[in-house]
C-alpha cells in the first residue's frame, strides 16, 4: 500500500509548488507513470482522492500519463519495448536487460488558478 | 483501519514514541465509503460521504493557467535517504537494508550475525515491523543495540524514519548499521533509505518464482541470500532455478545460499560484509587525506 505514501508525496510536491507560485486551487495533475514503476494505478487514483481532500487540489482531477516500458540488451545492444521486468531479449534471448525507460514516477505539470 | 485498502496515516512509532511529521499536520483524514456503503473512520476521522461528482469550477471566470513540475514523486525521500547516505560515508558505516518477505528468517539470520561479528565491529540494528517491538527486543538480546520503528498501518520504512531513528541511536563511527525492513517483497523496493545496498533474502520454503513474482525486491538488490538452505533435502525447491530467475531480473546479483540455523553460508556472508565495513572505512580515510595534506 505504498500508493498512499506516494500520494502524500504528490501533494508535498503540490504543496511546496503553490508556496512558491502563489497559485490557491489545483484543477488538475498529470503524473506520468512508467508501465514498470513499481505502482497499482488504480490504488494510486484511490490514494490521490483521499490525499488531496481539503488540501490546494481538493477534488483535482489526475491525469496518469503511461510511460512505455523500454530496455537496451547488453548482448546485442539492440533497443526494445519491454512489457515486465524479466523478459528476454526478441533477438539474441539473452536476460541481460537494463531498463532505459518506463520505470519513472513523475508529477509533470499541474493545471492551477 | 480501512479493511479494503489498509490506508491510514499519523501510526508510525519509534521506540514507542509518535514520530514528528515532516508536513505539517493536514487536520482531519477523510476516506471514502467504500463499495459496500458501510462507513468507517479511523483515528480522528470524521465520516466524509463524498462531495459529489460535481465540481465547483465555473467556465468562463476560470484563470486557469499550466504549472511544469517534472520532478519526481519520490524525490522527497530520496533527499532524505542522500541525507542518510552522506552521514553514513562521513563515519564510516556499512549500511545495509533487509528485505524480504515475512517469515523468510530475516531477525534468525540477524541475530546469528550479530553473534558471529561480537566483539570485531560496533553492530546496531533498525528493525522496522508494524506493530510490537518483539524482533528488537530478539536483537538486544543478541547482543546489538536496536530501535524498533512501528510503522503502523505503513508496508516499509522511508528514509525520514531512517533518519529519525540514527539520531535517537546516536552510530558509533567505523560501524555496522542492519536496517531490518518491514516484512513485504513490494514496497520497500521503492524507497531508497540512504543504505550502501538492499540485500534481499528468499528462503527455499517459499516458491521458485519469486523473483518473477515480486521483480521489483530483485532488481532494487544487489546480494540475495537464499535461507534456510538446510532444508534443501526435505522440499521439492529447485535452487539454480530460484537463482536463475532472480538473475533474469537483475543479471549482477550476488548469490549466496545460506541457512542461519546450520550455518552453511555464513562464513561467506560474514565475509561480504566485512569488506564492505573494511571499504566504507577506507573510503573515509581517502577523503580525509587530502584535507590533512592542506592543514
Amino acid at each position: 500500500m505504498h500508493e498512499m505514501s506516494l500520494a502524500e508525496s504528490v501533494l508535498q510536491i503540490i504543496e511546496d509548488t503553490a508556496r512558491k507560485q502563489g497559485y490557491t486551487r489545483v484543477k488538475k495533475v498529470w503524473l506520468e507513470i512508467g508501465q514498470l514503476a513499481c505502482v497499482e494505478q488504480e490504488s494510486l487514483r484511490f490514494c490521490f482522492d483521499v490525499v488531496m481532500r481539503d488540501s490546494v487540489a481538493h477534488q483535482a482531477r489526475l491525469e496518469i500519463i503511461e510511460m512505455a516500458g523500454q530496455g537496451h540488451c547488453a548482448k546485442c545492444l539492440i533497443e526494445m519495448p519491454i512489457a515486465a521486468l524479466y523478459e528476454a531479449c526478441p533477438k539474441c534471448g539473452s536476460y541481460e536487460i537494463q531498463v532505459t525507460g518506463g520505470d519513472e514516477m513523475r508529477v509533470k505539470e499541474l493545471e492551477v488558478e | 483501519m480501512c479493511t479494503t485498502c489498509g490506508c491510514g496515516i499519523g501510526q508510525t512509532f519509534i521506540a514507542g514514541h509518535a514520530l514528528k511529521q515532516p508536513r505539517k499536520p493536514g487536520g482531519v483524514m477523510r476516506y471514502r465509503v467504500h463499495g459496500d456503503g458501510a462507513a468507517h473512520t479511523f483515528q480522528h476521522g470524521a465520516l466524509d460521504f463524498g462531495a459529489g461528482a460535481a465540481g465547483t469550477h465555473v467556465p468562463g471566470i476560470s484563470q486557469s493557467r499550466m504549472v511544469k513540475i517534472e520532478r519526481d514523486i519520490l524525490a522527497k525521500n530520496n533527499d532524505y535517504a542522500a541525507e542518510n547516505r552522506d552521514y553514513f560515508s562521513t563515519h564510516g558505516i556499512f549500511a545495509l537494508n533487509l528485505v524480504s518477505s515475512p517469515g523468510s528468517g530475516k531477525t534468525t539470520l540477524l541475530v546469528k550475525t550479530i553473534a558471529a561479528l561480537h566483539g570485531t565491529l560496533p553492530i546496531t540494528v533498525i528493525e522496522g515491523d508494524q506493530q510490537t517491538d518483539n524482533d528488537a527486543a530478539r536483537i538486544r538480546a543478541a547482543g546489538a543495540p536496536a530501535l524498533q520503528i512501528n510503522t503502523g498501518k505503513g508496508c516499509h520504512l522511508d528514509a525520514y524514519m531512517v533518519g529519525q531513528a540514527i539520531q535517537q541511536l546516536g552510530l558509533q563511527d567505523e560501524s555496522l548499521l542492519l536496517i531490518e525492513n518491514v516484512g513485504n517483497l513490494v514496497c520497500p523496493a521503492s524507497f531508497d533509505l540512504g543504505e550502501a545496498h538492499k540485500v534481499v533474502i528468499l528462503s527455499v520454503t517459499e516458491g521458485e518464482d519469486k523473483p518473477l513474482k515480486y521483480p521489483d525486491m530483485f532488481r532494487a538488490a544487489d546480494l540475495m541470500l537464499l535461507n534456510k538452505c538446510d532444508l534443501l533435502t526435505y522440499l521439492e525447491f529447485d535452487a539454480g532455478l530460484a537463482v536463475d530467475y532472480a538473475r533474469r531480473i537483475n543479471p549482477t546479483l550476488k548469490v549466496i545460499r545460506i541457512s542461519a540455523s546450520s550455518g552453511e553460508g555464513m562464513a561467506e556472508w560474514l565475509d561480504w560484509i566485512a569488506k564492505g565495513c573494511h571499504n566504507a572505512v577506507a573510503a573515509v580515510q581517502r577523503t580525509a587525506e587530502p584535507k590533512v595534506l592542506l592543514e
